[in-house]
């Protein structure tokens, strides 16, 4: 499960190739073009590299963090089938981080350092995990729709040009493939239960709507990089375009069950066959990533906490003689 | 102040609020170690991935769990990325072949030809 990385336009330098050496990036980008992936010892321009690995060491926080909000529920699952289902849906994530930090590792940056970077505060994750799972109900949402977004976003791409993160992608996506059928059969055991059950997968349907129309980050298409981001295959479609495309394969989907949506302004626009809607609240949005969410204290601590108390088992067998070397993957 | 949550599992583990963060040191993660997983018997290891770990059992260990927990693997091979010897991609031409090896090209023995002018030739 995934949320996309958010790049702020303003802040990146004006171009991404500046200083380049010409020949070597057009050859870069002729292998790219010729549907060539590249390699992890392969020249690459140096904004490449940057935002590969911001980019995959998000998604990689992005699964070790979602796994707290989704995790809540395990000890209070409603039967032993969806308590099995869930824990094993939560160890998929956790599995998925770490074939992302491995791909995000062949770039250079340490797993050290990318723990580091996480629990300081200093690298992002997915805004929609520091908001709470309030009901069981909740869970059931987020195991459908948020992972519905995320199946979205990494089919996207895993058809990209970096060769160990469409590897990466390419097992999380078939493994995933049952955690958005676990999510659909929640919310629609609650959707077509007891009133009460439909009340409560209402409410979750209504709280978490918000969070998940910013899953997809905000409208990137004006932005300056988004060209080159996409000739380079780093980014495989805009962030509009994905939102377009999970609102045309779920919304219908979610009225289908009689649940609604907190937008009076959602529906498809049949002349531009695409969806119109009131555009999120993207202040919220920028409050949220920067600190200021529900939760984004509690899934700091609790990460922080378990690499503390882990740390002496870790300190007990590190043997002195190691050396690292960067993974191959 | 200890963090309230809905999750009683974090409750239990009664976490300080703080704005105190541990810092890992470099190998905090280990090394690691290159994984090879075999579908099924009679077929080649393939390499799958890398996991990082303290020594090879316990690589073995994260390699099931990273790279078979949907079945599909009946055997796994670990091995320390630093003992692998690679060959560069920039070095590739080295697996260039010459065209005029056609020697060893099975296409390039025509034996029918050979034979069936032998036979035009000795049946006159």
């Amino acid at each position: 499960m995934y949320g996309n990385a958010y790049i702020d336009p303003k802040k990146a330098n004006s171009s991404l190739v500046e200083g380049e050496n010409p020949e070597k990036l057009a050859e870069f980008e002729a292998r790219i073009l010729r549907g060539e992936k590249i390699e992890p010892k392969d020249w690459m321009p140096a904004m490449y590299r940057k935002q590969l690995v911001r980019m995959i060491e998000q998604h990689a926080h992005s699964e070790i963090i979602g796994s707290l909000p989704e995790g809540t529920w395990i000890t209070r699952a409603p039967g032993f089938r969806r308590k099995l289902a869930l824990m094993a849906k939560v160890q998929d994530e956790v599995g998925h981080a770490q074939l992302l930090y491995n791909a995000a590792e062949t770039l250079g940056k340490s797993r050290e350092d990318m723990i580091n970077d996480l629990i300081s505060g200093k690298s992002k994750y997915s805004n929609v995990f520091n908001y709470p799972a309030k009901t069981w109900a909740d869970s059931a949402i987020i195991a459908w729709l948020i992972d519905a977004g995320a199946i979205v976003n990494q089919l996207a791409n895993s058809r990209g040009s970096y060769g160990p993160y469409c590897r990466a992608l390419e097992r999380i996506c078939a493994e995933e493939s049952f955690h958005l059928k676990y999510g659909h059969d929640n919310v629609v055991f609650l959707a077509t239960g007891t009133s009460k059950q439909r009340e409560m997968v209402q409410d979750a349907l209504t709280r978490w709507w918000p969070p998940i129309m910013h899953f997809f980050g905000p409208s990137d298409k004006d932005s300056i990089h988004s060209e080159t981001l996409m000739r380079w295959k780093v980014k495989m479609a805009s962030n509009d375009d994905m939102r377009q495309q999970f609102l045309n394969m779920y919304v219908p989907k979610i009225w289908d069950l009689g649940l609604t949506l907190p937008d009076p302004n959602l529906k498809k626009n049949e002349e531009t066959g695409k969806w119109d809607y009131t555009e999120p609240d993207w202040e919220e949005f920028k409050r949220v990533i920067n600190g200021g969410g529900p939760c984004n204290a509690e899934r700091l601590a609790v990460r922080r906490t378990a690499e503390e108390n882990g740390q002496w088992v870790r300190k007990a067998l590190l043997k002195e003689t190691e050396t690292y070397v960067t993974p191959l993957s | 102040m200890k963090i309230v949550s809905l999750d009683p599992r974090v409750n239990r583990s009664s976490i300080n609020q703080t704005e105190e963060s541990v810092v890992l040191k470099k190998l905090d993660q280990f090394q690691t170690y290159e994984v090879f997983a075999q579908t099924k018997r009679g077929v080649h290891h393939v390499h799958v991935g890398s996991v990082h770990a303290a020594n090879k059992k316990i690589a073995v260990l994260f390699a099931k769990e990273q790279y078979a927990r949907r079945g599909e693997c009946v055997n796994i091979w670990v091995v320390k990325t630093s003992d692998i010897a690679t060959t560069e991609y920039e070095d590739s031409d080295i697996f260039d072949t010459l065209d005029e090896k056609t020697h060893r090209n099975p296409e390039s023995y025509k034996v029918l030809d050979r034979i069936k002018k032998y036979k035009e030739r000795t049946s006159k």
